[in-house]
């Protein structure tokens, strides 16, 4: 019906929608060019970077390119016997080219990655491949070494024959593509990833739980002290805040070791024996330890915002209605700060599943998390498509958890203040 | 059935917060079963916190609250059974009504089916049947104090206490929530402590106010004794308009007594004073005072006509009489009063039975 209706003019005899969106359109632009620099600067420094990171992530050119010619030949080899000359042929000339580049080392790295083995077999034909003959390649670098006669090499190449790749993924999860192109675990005693997977998991999860227990207490006292307790006390919260992480970090590794001012007191007090002293760092512990700490303003301040908004006069009504206190606070306090406890869990858990520093300062070769394994990879291996891969998976993660958080309570029931 | 004068009993009660100030002073006092009494004053005066205290979430400095006989200092807010109205109805946003209401029958472990009966003839009662499904915060001011009502009774309690629960409300909501509350009270027979700053209100609802001030209670009586013979100038000042006459007694004789002011003298009734030379505030009603009377007064005065004040059914008239320029009149509005014209001079008379002589403030 609504697109029967007569259209409105204005007195001038212009449509009213028209004559709207003229006079709004300045302070659109307005509007846009106010928000302009600050979208520009977004998609510089993150819309950008993500996708250069997913596109490094699956990006395998590499090779692609150093053996263009190989891999036109290779189009029609079923991979069952050994390729013809054609194919020989072809990888020679490639190869030729690449040691004039002397590019010819690299080529070996890559391949050494599919499969075990190349470096040595490059490295010979390179100083062979000098005194060949015309024709007959496929003789000829056959003889090289036996490997070079071995189908299951020229297999390998091949598979490096795609410009992308889910190997960086599969790897992230301790899985590979073998030689007859099946998805596989790789050996029990090689998987590492999977194990930090689950432990960052983990260790988010309960450094979420435990930041949940100390800060419902702190945030409820926060929000029902006097006014001049409760200001000394946030200060108390908020002082960490301000303090280097680093050096929060550092004192909790003063306190934490072997010899530290905890295991001092605790023999001190006769609680343990001195030649036994408890390990509390360069393990799990200590990335609970100090992740609880650290993290611990993150759930305070938003179960403050929404406690601070909550009357009095409810707990009061509860309890005059005849429920006890227990009562009165498990069926009215409580629910009323589920939206503070969602926003406080879910940053705390985001935070904690991307741990840093934290980890890899007090956390030990039990206690380092994925990001460790991801900046190990970025700065020791310089895999950075490897490092890219993991690191968006843990997007992912975080991205699934968000997603999931919104389905069970709801992401407009999230207050952060 | 008899019933219990002393159904609640605040004996000897000092409430302090800080070890300096007594917020509540020696406060005595009785209420009966299915009473309607009002604690009324001006913020500060200490009724909230007595109320606070009979609740349960303040405890006495001193002295002790009794119950139905039982001394209630040591038992949680939750184990007296006390149905509350709060300020701002303190309905729990996260529940619907029907759970709002079926909280307190819930914590009593009461059946599902008769809690249902109870929960809609709560309902009823507030003439709010078919919103028990709804979320507090989809219901208006005036319906969301009829819940918090309908809460407060749902588990039949004997003592209701409100805590000022029409303040948040606009007028013509205040005034029928008022009758509406009042006649509920007549229907079910709960006795209820109402505390309020708003004296219309008091005088509407209550069987007896009890008027709060320096947390002491300066007359606890009914509505109409209240206005018509308060017994000190407190009183007289905060319930109800007020004519002032600050003076001297220069006489007392036969239940009357002469006043003298700085320029004139007048008859007065003598309720706080006693003898000769005492300082006095002489207080009366603008209603009691006639223009140009015909009856015979004993006080009989000329005024100039400083202002009037239109205001539909009644004209209020300021006149400067004897000294005081702002004695009020209240003329109601008959043709018969057509002279009141700005600087007329009138003759203003009054009996001195209502002309109360009170302390001097």
């Amino acid at each position: 019906m609504s697109s029967e209706t007569k259209q409105i003019l204005t007195t001038d005899g212009i449509p009213l929608e028209v004559s709207l969106k003229k006079a709004e359109r300045k302070n659109k632009i307005k509007a846009f060019l106010l928000v302009a620099p600050l979208l520009f600067f977004l998609i510089i420094t993150y819309v950008f970077p993500i996708g250069d990171m997913l596109l490094r992530s699956i990006d395998d050119k590499m090779v692609t390119q150093m053996l263009p010619k190989t891999f036109k030949a290779m189009e029609n080899w079923d991979g069952q016997e050994l390729p013809e000359e054609e194919v020989f042929a072809a990888f020679h000339e490639d190869f030729i080219k690449l040691v004039e580049e002397k590019r010819e080392g690299k080529l070996s790295t890559q391949l050494n990655y599919t499969k075990n083995g190349f470096k040595s077999i490059i490295k010979k034909l390179r100083r062979k491949s000098k005194s060949f003959e015309e024709g007959n390649y496929k003789e000829q670098i056959m003889s090289v070494h036996k490997r070079w006669a071995d189908v299951e090499y020229w297999r390998a190449i091949k598979r490096r024959a795609p410009e992308v790749t889910n190997q960086k993924y599969l790897k992230a999860m301790d899985m590979y593509t073998n030689e007859e192109g099946k998805i596989v675990n790789v050996d029990e005693d090689r998987r590492i990833h999977r194990v930090l997977w689950l432990r960052t998991l983990e260790i988010a999860f309960f450094v979420t739980v435990f930041c949940f227990l100390m800060a419902y207490p702190i945030a409820h006292l926060l929000a029902t002290l006097p006014m001049k307790y409760s200001n000394l006390l946030m200060i108390c919260v908020l002082l960490p805040f301000w303090t280097s992480l680093l050096v929060r970090t550092a004192s909790w590794m003063i306190l934490l070791q072997q010899q530290g001012v905890v295991n001092d007191f605790f023999v001190w007090s006769g609680l343990v024996e001195d030649d036994n002293r408890p390990e509390m760092m360069y393990n799990k512990t200590g990335s609970y330890v100090a992740m609880t700490q650290i993290l611990l303003p993150f759930m305070v301040l938003p179960l403050y915002s929404v406690m601070k908004t909550i009357s009095p006069s409810l707990m009061r009504a509860g309890k005059s209605l005849g429920g006890t206190p227990f009562v009165a606070f498990w069926k009215v306090y409580f629910p009323l700060t589920i939206p503070g406890i969602g926003a406080g869990c879910l940053l705390v858990f985001i935070l904690a599943i991307g741990y840093y520093i934290t980890p890899a300062l007090v956390g030990g070769a039990s206690g380092t998390l994925i990001s460790n394994q991801i900046a190990f990879h970025m700065k020791s291996t310089l895999d950075w498509s490897f490092a890219s891969a993991m690191g968006l998976m843990l997007l992912s993660g975080v991205l699934v958890i968000y997603w999931l958080y919104n389905k069970i309570v709801g992401i407009d029931n999230i207050k952060l203040g | 059935m008899p019933s219990n004068k002393e159904f609640v009993k605040f004996d000897k009660v000092d409430k302090s917060y800080d070890g300096k100030v007594l917020v509540v002073k020696d406060l005595q006092l009785d209420i009966a079963e299915g009473e309607f009494i009002t604690m009324l004053g001006p913020s500060g005066s200490g009724k909230t916190t007595c109320l606070m205290m009979l609740a349960g979430f303040e405890t006495p400095t001193h002295g002790e609250i009794y119950l139905d006989g039982k001394a209630i200092s040591s038992i949680p807010p939750h184990k007296r059974g006390i149905g509350m109205v709060f300020q701002n109805y303190a309905l729990f946003p996260h529940m619907t009504v029907y759970e709002n209401l079926a909280f307190p029958l819930r914590v009593r472990k009461i059946q599902k089916d008769e809690a249902d009966k109870k929960i809609d003839k709560a309902l009823s009662m507030v003439s709010l049947q078919g919103f028990a499904s709804r979320m507090p915060g989809q219901l208006s001011g005036g319906q969301q104090q009829r819940v918090a009502v309908a809460r407060s009774l749902v588990f039949d309690p004997q003592l209701v206490l409100m805590d000022e629960p029409l303040g948040a409300l606009d007028k013509n909501l205040r005034e029928s929530m008022q009758y509406e509350i009042k006649h509920i009270h007549e229907s079910i027979g709960v006795t209820v402590v109402y505390v309020t700053h708003d004296q219309s209100e008091a005088l509407t609802m209550s069987n007896r106010i009890a008027v709060f001030n320096d947390g002491k209670v300066q007359q606890l009586s009914s509505p109409d004794e209240l206005y018509e013979k308060p017994v000190n100038s407190f009183v007289a000042e905060f319930i109800g308009e007020n004519n002032t006459f600050v003076g001297e007694v220069s006489d007392i004789s036969g239940g009357k007594c002469k006043i003298k002011l700085s320029n004139a003298e007048i008859l007065a009734n003598p309720i706080s004073v006693k003898g000769k030379g005492e300082r006095t505030t002489v207080s009366l009603r603008p209603e009691r005072a006639l223009i140009n009377p015909s009856e015979k007064m004993d006080n009989i005065h000329k005024g100039k006509i400083e202002e009037v004040i239109y205001h539909g059914d009644h004209t209020r008239v300021r006149i400067n009489l004897l000294g005081n320029p702002d004695f009020i009149l209240k003329v109601p509005n008959s043709s018969s009063n057509l002279d009141i014209k700005l600087g007329n001079e009138i003759k203003i008379g009054w009996n001195s039975e209502d002309a109360r002589a009170l302390d001097p403030k």
